[in-house]
């Protein structure tokens, strides 16, 4: 029996008692050897933080998954990608998730398709000892979301 | 047969999607074989205990309201059983007050209650949590806007791109016809769990029974 697909429905802004879990943005151990930390801010069409986001990513064998603050900040500990990190943000007003990619290198086929302005929010930049990746949801220099 | 089942991001009324909702047309993404969007997420760092699926026991005592038990498979597009799936689930009280900071709903918060639940499924698919009805609860939406009773389900697929969250509600609710969340899908009747009485256990608890289709595997 075939069937359609369950809608989806936002995640709402009181998922906080639920699903963030204390090892959520550790998502590899601190001494593994490949080992990076990503940071950023997810962000409104207005430049607003979105302080009730829900990110999560996956890679081979890694998961993990990181509620913003009330800046609208995220971090991860997770493993340098051979290829990008999948990255997937819930939010209220999010009727249904954004699917980005994190690349720390902009040498790669997928982003070569992209145009130079939009290629650039898929990139990952290095900073003082962490990966900044921001998201911003709309607007000026709006991240790439992809049809998946 | 409804091609996209799922909500526009941009939904003006609701009112959250205004600023939120991408302006910017979604890239199609070619998923070949080695994408990381086809590996099986893995969440092996928490297991699921044996009364995680039971909203009523997390307590000292029993909380307020209406037992009901929710049941229900989780399928691909072909029907086939996705088993030992995560399934996540969370609500607000029976009292509709979710045990939540930000809450500032003036409902009683019940100190046997939290309400959040999970559980994997089993060989045919099945999730099963006892939980208690949950209320429905004002937001600030539009001028004396109330959100349907609900469920709020996190669902795992065996891909990553098969992760779906989402809400399912109880059948009857007069607040169906105002409520934009459900009303921003084609066809929301598919959210609606239905009253069972085989699920429904003889002086206990009221029976749901609703059914969770996940996109077949890239």
């Amino acid at each position: 029996m075939a069937g359609t697909p369950t809608p989806s429905q936002t995640v709402g802004p009181f998922f906080g008692h639920a699903l963030p879990y204390p090892e959520g943005p550790w998502a590899v151990p601190e001494d593994h050897p490949d080992a990076i930390e990503l940071r950023g801010r997810v962000l409104d069409g207005a430049g607003a933080p979105v302080p009730d986001a829900l990110l999560e990513i996956c890679q081979p064998g890694i998961f993990g998954r990181c509620p913003t603050d009330p800046e609208g900040r995220y971090v991860f500990r997770t493993a340098r990608p051979a290829t990008y990190i999948s990255m997937l943000v819930f939010a209220r007003g999010l009727l249904k998730p954004v699917w980005t990619r994190v690349y720390l290198d902009a040498d790669d086929p997928f982003l070569a398709t992209l145009d130079e302005p939009r290629r650039a929010t898929l990139v990952a930049r290095l900073e003082d000892g962490f990966y900044r990746f921001d998201v911003r949801l709309q607007g000026a220099g709006e991240t790439v979301f992809l049809a998946v | 047969m409804i091609s996209d089942p799922h909500p526009p991001y941009l939904h003006p009324p609701y009112a959250s999607t205004v600023l939120r909702a991408p302006s910017q047309h979604l890239v199609a993404a070619k998923l070949d074989p080695e994408a990381v969007e086809l590996v099986d997420p893995v969440y092996g760092h928490q297991t699921v205990a044996d009364l995680d699926h039971d909203l009523t026991r997390r307590h000292g005592g029993e909380p307020l309201g209406e037992r009901i038990i929710v049941t229900g498979r989780v399928l691909d597009e072909d029907g086939r059983p996705v088993r030992r799936a995560l399934v996540e689930v969370w609500q607000a009280n029976a009292a509709g007050r979710y045990s939540h900071d930000l809450d500032r709903h003036p409902a009683p918060l019940d100190p046997n209650f939290t309400g959040f639940g999970r559980c994997l499924t089993d060989d045919e698919g099945r999730y099963r949590f006892v939980t208690i009805k949950p209320g429905a609860y004002p937001w600030r939406n539009h001028p004396n806007a109330w959100r349907p009773a609900h469920i709020h389900f996190s669902v795992f697929g065996t891909q990553f791109v098969q992760r779906l969250v989402t809400q399912m509600y109880f059948p009857g609710d007069p607040l169906f016809a105002h409520d934009p969340i459900m009303g921003s899908v084609p066809d929301p009747s598919s959210l609606i769990a239905a009253f069972d009485l085989a699920t429904t256990e003889p002086e206990w608890a009221l029976g749901y029974q609703w059914d969770i289709v996940l996109r077949r595997e890239a």
